[in-house]
């Protein structure tokens, strides 16, 4: 039944853009871009539980590194996204190295300081980037002359790439890989004791992630035509992780929901108060946390046990009571 | 920020020492504001594993309360005492009525909440106030104090006592009292407090309302530095992190001792070091922030995390 | 005349998981009753659950009042104190701090001196480290640490939960003692959870036997001493 609802869903995905303004199939190519980037990060926060704060750093790079090949090189958008994806794994992967040693608020700590550092660092290297003036590009046509504009082209490009990246992720996360990368999270010593290379792990998950989030960067650098610095603010950052809890830790649906909360809601909380927009948004995001504390797709998947599940399990306590090593609730 | 107090142009010129001195007590003056609002970050944190990224909105929004507070006319050092108050029992408040519905879920949940807050008091500071800067007054006296050849700004000397003297009322209550001695436990351990009889959540809510007192303090000392501006302690919660991370964040008397090192060290390196003008004064916060995280994540005084298998 | 402690029914679950089952036992006032069983079998969960520190169905009395419910800092407040599984030293604070947390919900400062008297005089171990961090002492004294605490509050029930794990034979013996001696002369009601069923039998008067949360045999603890096959099936001796 699972699949049938998710062809019917795509069904929709591809039809939407003939039946909406170029305006608005842009914003759900945006959405879909947040969604790489959300799977990116969930796979690092969520599956693996590395708090990363700095993720607006990859999107950047991905972003300008499609910029500047086309800017600067004349290459084919093409090849920026493979590039970027590459270059975001390796530089991710030699990021999640010295990262090993940071757990938690320490990690999280790292990461900020890093989102806070890239406009900075982007104004500086002005060469490459074209300092605070930054890069114009032109949306790309449409291939082989298909009667699509240029905001359908790239919200097909954007939803092919989603739907390969989310069947990878898929199957990465089922399987040995997913369970190794979810045992390191709940309790990586656990883990290490079973015989898991945790550094090894960590470190390619963080890389992976980068990836992701980097083809995302790529992908907005080519839907919005223009980078600069300030886009890429801790502002960005927050964002990822804001939409990743919204979303839904650990699930691959939240990327959607995510991603969907991120791009229409301030829309929304702007329409409600043109006053104090933000603050709406504030609301928004303090009620959704209320009514879902796991996020969307983490609440939805609580409705389903319930649904499903039979009465309370009778089943012996084989495991003696024993308090979280947080002192926080009993 | 940091700038050295006073603006009376100064003849005779002066020696090395004496600008370093005048630079240190300027950066003391700041890092104690560093200090006090990466105190009532570590307190939260301490007890609850969650940064509350609010803390900075909060301090400014107790600010703009004190200014509401003068415009009605009322003596500085009244209103002074009475944003405290104000900003205690507001602490108290979100705490009770904010953070309590999710006070058992993730973290990042937590965490989001805090943001959530963080959108609404910038938000409605900016609404209600305008983003328009306005000055803050001083209830210091504005003509420097010379000692021998250095000069020093009564502004910054007065916010280093203001901060002692919160500092030390801070560890008066904790050392000796009865309910300072239930917040520390409550904050440690919770379950042994719940059979101890402590009502374990209005330790947290004291706790949150102290933390909001130490944020008020920070805010009314910077802001007449700075200027009231919604957007004022964005920059300054970056130095309370740095300042946090350096001391440790499991270390209430290490944040403190961050707050000034980083104030210092903030001063002198823009003072003496060319390249660093006011544009990247904040990279020598990050750079503080990824150093101690390379050498020592616990911080000065933090204490390392021991994993229990 | 009604139990000091009576529990009906008890059911207590984690999760979605269910620990016990129907359980009832009573503690007489004055007496001392012991719940054994095996690893696994909800000794502690039974004494989480009289202090409401997990989710419970069924009733639970105290002195005639009921408790289940209720949240745990009310119910220590009635006059019960739980020296918990593993201790629950305050790590970081001192020894002294300890103590007077314990005595936390009394406001009658002169009596708690003469408390703080009196609890060094059963442990004068804990008087040489007044001054220590608590997570400093041997295992044997925070458990020392952990009973002297729960003294504080003069409770008029004591739970205490496996006070001789990890302990040496002969520390747990002068645990014991100085728990009768507690009962005998201030009439400190107990409830005792043990593993180590003959040490607690010869304390006890009375006992309960659990065995996957449910209650399969009880009595005066000198019956269970004496009836052989249950002591060589349940309890190893």
């Amino acid at each position: 039944m699972k699949r049938a609802g998710l062809v019917l869903v795509l069904a929709v995905a591809c039809a939407l853009p003939f039946f909406m303004s170029g305006f608005r199939a842009f914003q759900f190519t945006q959405v879909y871009i947040y969604a790489i980037a959300l799977l990116g990060l969930n796979l690092l926060t969520g599956y693996n539980g590395q708090f990363s704060l700095g993720h607006g750093a990859f999107y950047a790079i991905g972003a300008y590194t499609t910029a500047i090949m086309i800017d600067k090189w004349n290459i084919g958008y093409g090849w920026t996204i493979p590039t970027a994806a590459v270059l975001c794994l390796v530089v991710g992967f030699l990021f999640g190295w010295p990262a090993l040693r940071l757990e938690g608020l320490y990690l999280a700590l790292a990461t900020f300081s890093l989102a806070l550092a890239i406009p900075q660092i982007l104004k500086y290297f002005e060469h490459w980037t074209g300092g605070s003036q930054g890069i114009v590009l032109s949306k790309p046509k449409a291939p082989f002359g298909l009667p699509l504009s240029e905001d359908q082209w790239l919200y097909f490009l954007t939803l092919a790439i989603l739907i390969v990246l989310f069947v990878i992720a898929a199957n990465l996360l089922s399987g040995r890989t997913g369970r190794a990368i979810v045992a390191i999270r709940d309790n990586h010593i656990a883990a290490e004791t079973m015989g898991i290379n945790t550094a090894l792990y960590k470190s390619a998950v963080f890389g992976i992630s980068a990836a992701y989030t980097g083809v995302a960067g790529a992908l907005s650098g080519l839907a919005i035509a223009f980078v600069a610095p300030d886009s890429f603010t801790a502002f960005l950052s927050i964002t990822l992780l804001t939409g990743i809890v919204i979303g839904g830790l650990a699930t691959i649906s939240g990327a959607i929901f995510g991603a969907l909360f991120i791009q229409f809601v301030p829309n929304w909380a702007l329409d409600i108060s043109k006053a104090a927009p933000w603050a709406i948004f504030g609301i928004f995001l303090i009620v959704f946390m209320y009514v879902m504390p796991r996020g969307i797709a983490g609440s939805l998947r609580l409705l389903w046990i319930r649904m499903t599940r039979p009465a309370v399990v009778n089943r012996q306590a084989d495991r003696d009571v024993s308090s979280r090593s947080t002192p926080h609730s009993t | 920020m940091g700038g050295s107090g006073g603006g009376a142009a100064v003849a005779p010129p002066q020696n090395i020492m004496d600008i370093f001195v005048q630079q240190v007590v300027s950066g003391l003056a700041t890092g104690g504001i560093y200090a006090s609002l990466a105190l009532a970050l570590v307190m939260i944190y301490q007890a609850t594993d969650v940064v509350n990224f609010a803390q900075g909105e909060m301090a400014m929004f107790s600010t703009y309360l004190c200014w509401s507070l003068l415009q009605a006319g009322l003596p500085y050092w009244v209103a002074f005492v009475a944003t405290l108050v104000i900003a205690f029992v507001g602490g108290l408040l979100i705490e009770r009525i904010v953070i309590r519905p999710v006070e058992n879920a993730p973290i990042l949940t937590i965490v989001i909440v805090t943001l959530g807050l963080v959108f609404i008091l910038n938000s409605v500071a900016g609404w209600v106030y305008s983003y328009i800067q306005k000055p803050f007054p001083s209830p210091f006296p504005s003509k420097p104090i010379k000692i021998g050849q250095i000069v020093l700004g009564a502004h910054d000397l007065g916010a280093i006592g203001v901060t002692l003297v919160v500092l030390l009322l801070l560890f008066l209550f904790f050392r000796y009292t009865t309910l300072g001695l239930a917040m520390r436990a409550a904050a440690q351990n919770p379950a042994s407090s719940r059979l101890c009889g402590i009502r374990v959540g209005w330790m947290l809510a004291l706790g949150w309302g102290l933390a909001a007192t130490f944020g008020g303090v920070a805010g009314m000392m910077i802001a007449p530095n700075v200027f009231l501006d919604p957007n004022m302690m964005t920059g300054i919660q970056i130095y309370a992190f740095a300042a946090a991370t350096v001391g440790g964040f499991t270390s209430p008397f290490g944040a403190v001792v961050g707050g000034f090192i980083v104030g210092v060290t903030e001063n002198l390196v823009g003072t003496y070091v060319s390249f660093i003008g006011t544009e990247l004064k904040l990279t020598v916060a990050l750079a503080m922030i990824i150093i101690v995280l390379l050498v020592k994540p616990s911080g000065l005084f933090g204490r390392s995390i021991v994993r229990r298998v | 005349m009604p139990a000091l402690l009576e529990a009906e029914n008890l059911e207590a679950q984690y999760g979605w998981t269910k620990v016990l089952h129907g359980l009832g036992f009573a503690v007489e006032t004055g007496g001392i009753t012991a719940i054994l069983g095996a690893n696994g079998a909800g000794k502690t969960t039974t004494l989480r659950a009289v202090c409401g520190m997990v989710k419970t169905a069924g009733t639970v009395r105290f002195q005639g009042q009921r408790i289940d419910g209720k949240a745990t800092e009310d119910i220590v407040r009635l006059g019960i104190a739980h020296a918990p599984e593993g201790r629950g030293t305050f790590m970081h604070l001192s020894v002294e701090e300890n103590l007077r947390l314990g005595a936390y919900v009394r406001r009658d400062r002169v009596a708690i001196a003469a408390d703080f008297e009196r609890v060094y005089q059963y442990f004068p171990v804990l008087v040489q480290r007044r001054r220590q961090q608590a997570g400093t002492l041997s295992g044997g004294e925070q458990q020392m640490l952990a009973v002297a605490r729960a003294l504080m509050s003069r409770p008029r029930l004591l739970l205490l939960d496996e006070p001789s794990l990890g302990l040496a034979p002969l520390v747990t013996r002068e645990i014991f003692r100085i728990v009768r001696t507690i009962n005998k002369e201030e009439g400190v009601s107990v409830l005792l959870v043990e593993q180590n069923a003959s040490m607690a039998l010869e304390l006890a008067d009375h006992a309960y036997l659990l065995e996957t949360g449910r209650v399969v045999m009880s009595g005066p603890s000198a019956d269970l001493q004496r009836d052989d096959s249950i002591r060589r099936s349940y309890l190893g001796y």
